[in-house]
């Protein structure tokens, strides 16, 4: 008796918790999109809200009209994004391949080369020079992929550990007793049947290529290669930015719908993750869940 | 003897060919960590230069300890040392604290779509990058349209500017930052959960223990091991903090640097827009080197601790 109590009570105080808490995490997306088709003039005079303030697609209509610099750094994000996780998966597995012969001499070394970077690193300063000085990257498609982005240590572990303990010996040892080399190997093998760790790892890489405006604040001075989020980011101080497509302080032309082009940007910017995120959410889960408990 | 000590170097000779194709494999890895990692661990030598980008590591002149001096003048070392501490030891203690209740109230509730619809919308923010979140932020904040400021004087009260007032933004940006984290953070805890076995609880039901005794008798107790490896990892990032958190959320005020201001912000600020490489470097060589002692010494503790845990 005591205990179906408790256990309703239990019930009832994780409901009310929870739905507190989803309330707050998707009410902000509601008035960003809220905001995205509501008419200008009302946001200024009311403020923003949950619900549209009148209804207009006028913020939309105008990115349309603008839209070589949206499509531009939009195809940029995509570019990015698909060379960005394509390279570093590839890199990735092969370098997690090696990693995981124990037998191969000198293993224990290149570890240690791996496991060291989580521990110290040279800061943006230095990373900053090795870019700009010695690479030339700045101002290439390349400096929003490269620095920083391309490998990290914790993935790499990650499927070093699924090469040496999910994928079972007795395979790889009949592929080499068949007559197949390392590299045939690899490919045809091993690297199909690490497809479900690779397949989260890819999510979380692309999902972190998509949002990634830092590389762009560090290492763009022009606008040539701004991506999605590189756009967002002037917008937020420079409205102007679309109209003319340079990074300057201009006049605001009074007829532009400042405050819900913005948000309408950012609703352009979120809307691929958010109608990709049902179908995915549950690899996303488990990919947290593979980095927390390390294999 | 003298044939099977030829088979046997033969077999030597074979493995070590066996083993280039895995050297190859391995090659852009390592090429690519070299470049990214440990070229710059030389440009470190910066902080005891006179910093010039084009003359390069080599052809800047020494200047000593001096951009430490000029640094360490400033109230500013003190400020952003402050603030990424203490911003770090808030989150640690919240993290735990909001991750674990949210994680014991998903368990409760197992099964079944709300727990999936719940788990999958608190994990939403964690899916945007710093940039949505600070027009998020701004919409709340903004002193003309914001959401606060029309609350405010709906209730009679006074709008705020808050992009004006230093004060509120450790509050803002905790919240901001465990708004982000929460549902994170619960799936790590919850997967925790997950790996205790029923029967502890089964055996405390048949003893009349209240959910309240399960929770806090059975699940903290268990959860320890976690929630210890968390915090030491925790203090080893003491010295990091998000830099989009801390420059994008509060949109690059001047007039909240000293609520705002961390090492990372002080580093690119330094760097990018004031031109003040020396004392940029000089910051970022004291973040690199105390971040690697935080992080060893954390790492030491986890080994003594449990050693599977441990990083290296």
């Amino acid at each position: 008796m005591v205990n179906s109590k408790s256990a309703r009570r239990m019930n009832g105080v994780s409901h009310t918790v929870l739905f507190l808490l989803t309330f707050l995490a998707l009410v902000p997306f509601l008035i960003l999109i809220s905001s995205s088709f509501s008419e200008d003039t009302q946001i200024i005079k009311y403020g923003y809200s949950m619900f549209p303030r009148g209804f207009s697609m006028d913020a939309y209509g105008y990115i349309l009209t603008n839209f070589s610099v949206i499509g531009r750094a939009y195809g940029v994000t995509i570019a990015v994004t698909v060379i960005g996780t394509a390279a570093s998966l590839i890199i990735t597995n092969l370098g997690a391949y090696m990693l995981s012969q124990d037998d191969l001499p000198g293993v224990k070394v290149l570890m240690f080369l791996v496991v060291f970077t989580m521990l110290f690193s040279g800061g943006l300063v230095p990373t900053y020079y090795i870019y700009t000085q010695v690479f030339h990257l700045k101002d290439t498609l390349w400096c929003l992929i490269v620095p920083n982005l391309l490998l990290n240590a914790f993935n790499i572990i990650l499927i070093r550990n699924y090469y040496r303990f999910s994928i079972p010996k007795a395979i790889v040892e009949s592929a080499r007793i068949d007559g197949a080399g390392e590299f045939t190997t690899f490919v045809r093998i091993v690297f199909p049947l690490s497809l479900p760790i690779t397949a989260t790892v890819g999510l979380l890489t692309a999902i972190m290529f998509w949002n990634d405006w830092q590389n762009g604040l560090y290492y763009l001075t022009g606008t040539e290669w701004y991506s999605i989020q590189q756009v967002l980011r002037v917008m937020s101080s420079q409205i102007t930015f679309l109209s003319n497509g340079t990074d300057s302080t201009q006049g605001v032309n009074r007829d532009i719908p400042t405050t819900t082009i913005r948000m309408a940007i950012a609703v352009v910017a979120i809307a691929p993750i958010l109608i990709a995120y049902p179908f995915f959410q549950k690899y996303f889960v488990k990919g947290i869940t593979l980095g927390a408990v390390k294999e | 003897m003298a044939s099977m000590g030829k088979t046997k170097k033969l077999k030597k000779k074979r493995d070590w060919k066996h083993f280039i194709p895995y050297y190859l494999m391995g090659l852009p890895m390592v090429i690519y960590l070299f470049i990214n990692n440990y070229m710059p661990l030389y440009g470190l030598l910066f902080a005891f230069k006179d910093v010039n980008m084009r003359k390069g590591v080599m052809g800047s002149p020494w200047v000593g300890l001096k951009n430490f001096e000029f640094l360490f003048r400033t109230d500013d070392a003190f400020i952003m040392t402050r603030n990424t501490v203490l911003y770090n030891l808030a989150f640690l203690v919240l993290g735990p604290v909001l991750g674990i209740t949210v994680a014991i109230c998903l368990n409760s509730i197992k099964g079944g779509r709300s727990s999936k619809i719940y788990q999958t919308s608190i994990l939403l923010p964690h899916l945007m990058s710093m940039v949505v979140v600070s027009y998020i932020v701004y919409a709340f904040l903004d002193q003309n349209s914001g959401i606060f400021n029309a609350l405010l004087t709906a209730f009679g009260g006074e709008g705020v500017n808050w992009y004006a007032d230093a004060g509120k933004w450790p509050f803002i940006l905790i919240f901001v930052n465990q708004w982000y984290s929460i549902g994170f953070s619960s799936i790590i805890y919850l997967s925790s959960i997950c790996g205790i076995s029923q029967e502890y609880y089964e055996a405390a039901e048949l003893d009349g223990a209240s959910k309240w005794q399960q929770i806090t008798q059975i699940t903290l107790p268990l959860l320890k091991g976690t929630i210890i490896m968390m915090t030491i990892m925790g203090l080893g990032r003491m010295f990091r903090s998000d830099f989009g958190l801390f420059y994008q959320v509060p949109m690059n005020t001047g007039a909240l640097y000293s609520t705002t201001q961390t090492i990372d912000t002080y580093v690119f600020r330094g760097l990018m827009q004031l031109g003040n490489f020396g004392m940029s470097a000089a910051a970022g060589f004291y973040q690199s080197i105390v971040g690697f002692i935080l992080v060893v010494t954390a790492n030491t503790v986890i080994k003594k601790i449990s050693a599977e845990d441990a990083l290296f």
